[in-house]
């Protein structure tokens, strides 16, 4: 169960802007990294190639190094944001790192579905608003779980869709487990029909 | 009754329409996703140790461990060690990695391919070995390579932790029902082109991201002529075009490739499965949200310039001219020059192996190329089979040899260099010739400058040093 659960339900952030598409879970967190048994810790390996050289030493140069995530909890990255593997270790990174919630155009199907398990909202935004965000990093913005809308101050507020068990999960604290477990009776009935 | 007969009066379906009807638990409805059954959950040692212990810190069981079949292969060492040594692992983590899964799977009774196994192996070649892997099944794995087995008419995705946490204790996930592309490569390919060129050229067209959202069905007559292995590595690159799946009608050469393995029925039981797969195939008239077509004949052996699976052009065309700040930092990282073709780029490295093209053909087609010529000086090669089953047919045949009189490395089997989580890997700037999936950014190692291509295109960049068309080492080398 991902901890604070409560605090993605109501947003209030300035946003940070990665202004790249197509970042992949190679770049969230290197596979080298994947040998953990655990998924906690992983916040300081989120987007460890570029945010340390060969020695592992931070980089000044980078603005991930000196973000305060206490008031900055959006990330907002570019089209097709996570693609390439199945590792749920990249929204767990992203989670533990300070992200609350991820606003691109376009999220990959399966880091999408992992990241609405984990405490991490991905919010597609519209064209108009996507490219608003990129252009104005760090301003401060208000996400509304319930209401599944994005207020941008003077920008292009907008609407989100979410899937609604998802949102129900998130919203209400449910686990999708002990509602699959609940089901235990038609699946023992399928597995009758199908032996 | 078949299953065509028994519908044939409603609308027509496709082949993903019928393998999702056929395991739906409990449907979708608006407020929540459906229930869909799992037919066999495949696991390694990555992405399993926190599903596991979701399932003890709840005093859960595995519902059914007869349909869960595990290996170790991501974190494996590739390099020899004598029986009854620790394997050399390049940390201790991937060691304790390892033994986790040795643990889980005893005490939940999981079959193990473990050290020692002669079916160990990459996760997505043991299990069509194995003859786990059968038509019309739903397969899933804590692995985005997992459409592999949608080669032979299987439904089978990826799936992120929770969701192996999800399968171990209830066989089900819980899912609505994705969008559907057609993507029909017709006519025939010219003399030399794999199966690997088809999907590089495949992805070029519809883009990293253009199946999102989607279960791509691969049809036509260029599709219908590769062999089991040529199809396994079509569907195994889907999810390099966002797509979660991809799908063949299964036929006699899927059949013939299945019968008599292992997991496969035999005798009557053999006859009546083939019946019941022949129906496996999309009724005339199926719909999908999206179609795609592809002339086979146009494709040429095929690379990558860029740092997504998207940025593939025929080795000899010249790299296009930027469309964006990505393409541009794509370019600098890999050090290629747009309107320079990748051909006479210098190679530092090449690997042959993954899930992607690690198997039987695979190396025939490497080892085509490398019989009786040398690697280039200061080129390395590695070459890493599949599977313990395919590295041991690899050696009757003679490849081995022929590998290395040529001055390549012949490992054990493993994911190797595709991910680099074992130890195998390349240097900051170096270029990488490489038969497996993702030219990502580091991939296979900080700084490493990936191309991805045939293991024909592999093996012929060894020789020559460079970037080069594999027709030009067609030719048997004069010993």
């Amino acid at each position: 169960m991902p901890d604070q659960i409560d605090d993605i339900r109501q947003i209030d952030s300035r946003t940070f802007v990665i202004d790249q598409e197509d970042i992949d879970t190679d770049q969230i967190i290197p596979a080298r990294f994947l040998t953990t048994t655990s998924r906690d810790g992983l916040g300081k390996l989120a987007f460890h190639d570029w945010r340390y050289d060969g020695e592992g030493k931070p980089l000044d140069t980078v603005s991930l190094n000196s973000l305060d995530t206490a008031e900055c909890r959006v990330l907002v990255a570019g089209r097709n944001f996570g693609c390439g593997s199945s590792r749920e270790h990249a929204p767990w990174a992203l989670h533990d790192f300070g992200f609350r919630a991820v606003i691109s155009s376009e999220f990959a199907d399966i880091f999408r579905s992992n990241s609405a398990r984990n405490g991490l909202l991905p919010i597609v935004a519209p064209e108009a608003a996507h490219n608003w965000l990129l252009a104005n990093p760090g301003v401060s913005i208000k996400v509304d779980l319930a209401s599944q809308h994005v207020d941008l101050g003077n920008g292009p507020s907008f609407d989100f869709a979410i899937e609604p068990f998802a949102k129900h999960c998130l919203m209400e604290g449910t686990d999708p487990l002990g509602f699959l477990m609940s089901h235990a009776d038609a699946i023992d009935a399928y597995e009758a029909d199908h032996a | 009754m078949s299953p065509e007969t028994e519908r044939a009066d409603q609308a027509p379906r496709s082949l993903f329409d019928k393998v999702w009807e056929a395991h739906q638990v409990r449907a979708e409805t608006d407020e929540t996703p459906g229930l869909l059954y799992i037919d066999l959950h495949l696991v390694h040692e990555v992405t399993s140790p926190q599903a596991f212990s979701v399932l003890d810190e709840r005093g859960l069981a595995v519902r059914r461990p007869d349909r869960t079949l595990a290996t170790i292969d991501h974190s494996t060492p590739t390099l020899d060690f004598a029986p009854g040594d620790t394997p050399p692992y390049a940390t201790a983590a991937a060691q304790s990695q390892v033994e986790r899964l040795q643990d889980n799977t005893k005490k939940h009774g999981i079959t193990l391919h473990g050290w020692g196994s002669g079916h160990r192996g990459v996760v997505h070649v043991i299990g069509p070995e194995l003859g786990a892997t059968q038509p019309g099944m739903t397969i899933v794995c804590g692995d985005s390579h997992t459409a592999t087995h949608g080669a032979f008419g299987a439904l089978a995705f990826g799936i992120g932790t929770t969701e192996v946490g999800h399968v171990l204790a209830s066989q089900c996930l819980l899912q609505r029902k994705p969008k559907s592309m057609r993507v029909t490569v017709d006519g025939e390919v010219a003399k030399g082109i794999s199966a690997k060129d088809i999907i590089l050229a495949v992805i070029a067209e519809i883009g990293v991201d253009g199946g999102t959202g989607c279960v791509i069905e691969y049809a036509g007559s260029a599709i219908e002529a590769l062999d089991m292995e040529g199809r396994m590595t079509v569907c195994n690159m889907s999810i390099e075009a966002g797509a979660r799946a991809g799908m063949i009608a299964p036929d006699a050469t899927t059949f013939d490739w299945l019968e008599g393995r292992e997991h496969c029925p035999s005798g009557a039981d053999w006859d009546q499965a083939v019946a019941r797969w022949s129906a496996l195939r999309s009724d005339p008239g199926a719909r999908f949200d999206h179609e795609v077509m592809i002339d086979a004949a146009n494709i040429r052996p095929m690379v990558t310039w860029g740092t997504a699976p998207d940025t593939g052009i025929a080795v000899n065309t010249p790299i296009p001219q930027p469309r964006s700040a990505s393409h541009r930092k794509a370019l600098s990282y890999m050090g290629l020059e747009a309107g320079m073709p990748v051909a006479g780029a210098k190679v530092d490295q090449v690997f042959i192996g993954s899930c992607t093209n690690s198997r039987i053909t695979d190396l025939r087609e490497a080892a085509t190329i490398m019989s009786g010529r040398r690697v280039a000086e200061g080129v390395r090669a590695l070459i890493v089979p599949g599977s313990v089953a395919v590295r041991a047919q690899a050696e009757a045949e003679g490849l081995d040899r022929i590998f290395l009189e040529a001055g390549a490395e012949w490992r054990q089997p493993g994911c190797s260099m595709c991910i680099a989580m074992n130890g195998d890997r390349g240097e900051p700037g170096q270029l990488v010739v490489s038969t497996s999936n993702r030219n990502f950014e580091g991939r296979q190692g900080p700084g490493v400058r990936t191309v991805l291509a045939s293991p024909a295109t592999a093996a012929a960049a060894a020789i020559a040093g460079h970037v080069i068309d594999p027709a030009e080492l067609m030719e048997p080398a004069h010993a």
